[in-house]
């Protein structure tokens, strides 16, 4: 890993120049990005009985760097009066065909979206279809994205002010928990057939998100799912959860979603 | 790949940052402190410390993890509770309403460094 501004070599963000794999070139970060965020402790605390060795105190979360570039992408994001939802899901919960009925629902808003997967452009190549800018972020390995490539895609996508930013996260519910991109809110996608104790297997991601979407309700006739038993599941693992059945083939739902979206927008705009 | 490889990528900057700035050329402990909801599977982080560290000064140190309780407030008696997990009910008032508020924590206490 890079050690002057972190850059990961396993990930590829579209668009972006040659980055981060030679330290003696300038590296043009539009944003500030905090390199010396973790105290340094007080050094050579003597321990009784070991010559030599002694005990540096570091207190220091290991998500630190990881912190200070979400922190830094709030502040964009704040300054822009943005609005970032971070979407998380298993694989096939209906995330990329969701956000191209959302574009389309959305008409004329300004809006941008970061796609993450492991491999393939596929995803960014069926929002750009709607007409919308899309970046895709390929992860190689990593099952997550971090807040360093979000910060480098925001970057190649210049958000308008008052802009909405989709990410989507590499589909997977136990990773994308724990790393901070700077989002106003982790939205989770749950779909219908996928069983209505998922909640209850894992826990992390719907305990961090601020809506869950039940999604494919249309399903539900067909696959003996019990809606009720999802949302109750949900609010188990997190009683301040919001939930919207919708269907992104349909459109059930979609009103209510895109009123969210819009409220979250408002929230954020510049005064 | 476990999100663990990342931690432990992320501990290697740390100890490589430390190195520099302590002046030390060898780790014989990494102290780290993980709550119970930090969603970190131990063996999987041992697993993975011993890899990331490979060629820098943490090169065949031990991992110390303590455990941290998980911590949650209570939405029926409003108080803040340790629980053991998430799907516990409150030990003082038996609510299932409750709030995860800490127990997430992921830190590095301390080195031991020669």
């Amino acid at each position: 890993m890079c050690t002057v501004c972190g850059c990961n070599e396993g990930a590829v963000i579209e668009g972006a120049q040659e980055h981060g794999h030679s330290h003696d070139h300038p590296h043009d970060h539009h944003h500030d990005h905090d390199h010396h965020h973790h105290g340094h402790g007080p050094a050579g605390v003597s321990v009784p009985g070991m010559t030599q060795a002694r005990l540096v105190e570091v207190e220091t979360s290991i998500l630190a760097k990881n912190d200070g570039f979400a922190a830094s992408n709030r502040r964009v994001l704040t300054a822009l009066g943005a609005f970032a939802v971070n979407l998380v899901s298993s694989p096939g919960s209906g995330k990329t065909t969701l956000l191209c009925k959302t574009i389309a629902a959305l008409g004329d808003m300004p809006l941008a979206v970061v796609e993450g997967d492991q491999q393939t452009s596929n995803d960014a190549d069926r929002i750009r279809a709607t007409g919308a800018r899309a970046i895709q972020i390929n992860t190689g390995k990593g099952c997550h994205l971090d807040a360093h490539m979000v910060g480098h895609a925001m970057d190649e996508l210049a958000l308008k002010p008052a802009s909405l930013l989709f990410i989507e996260n590499v589909g997977n519910l136990v990773c994308p928990a724990a790393f901070d991109l700077g989002e106003d809110a982790k939205v989770a996608i749950l779909s219908v057939t996928e069983g209505e104790d998922k909640p209850l297997k894992y826990p992390d991601m719907f305990t961090a998100a601020k809506l869950a979407i039940l999604n494919k309700v249309d399903l539900a006739p067909h696959c003996d799912a019990d809606l009720d038993a999802y949302e109750a599941n949900l609010r188990r693992i997190n009683p301040v959860i919001e939930i919207i059945r919708l269907s992104a083939r349909t459109g059930e739902g979609m009103e209510a979603w895109v009123d969210w979206l819009r409220a979250g927008l408002a929230g954020k705009a510049r005064v | 790949m476990m999100h663990e490889m990342a931690l432990a990528q992320s501990i290697r900057g740390i100890v490589d940052d430390q190195a520099r700035a302590q002046h030390f050329s060898r780790v014989k402990v990494v102290r780290m402190e993980i709550g119970r909801f930090a969603g970190v599977e131990k063996s999987a982080l041992v697993f993975c410390f011993d890899v990331a560290m490979q060629g820098g000064p943490a090169e065949g140190a031990r991992l110390e993890m303590i455990d941290l309780p998980g911590r949650a407030a209570c939405l029926g008696c409003g108080e803040m509770v340790e629980i053991d997990d998430r799907l516990d009910p409150c030990p003082l008032c038996g609510s299932g309403q409750i709030l995860p508020r800490g127990g997430d924590e992921m830190r590095i206490r301390n080195l031991e460094v020669e």
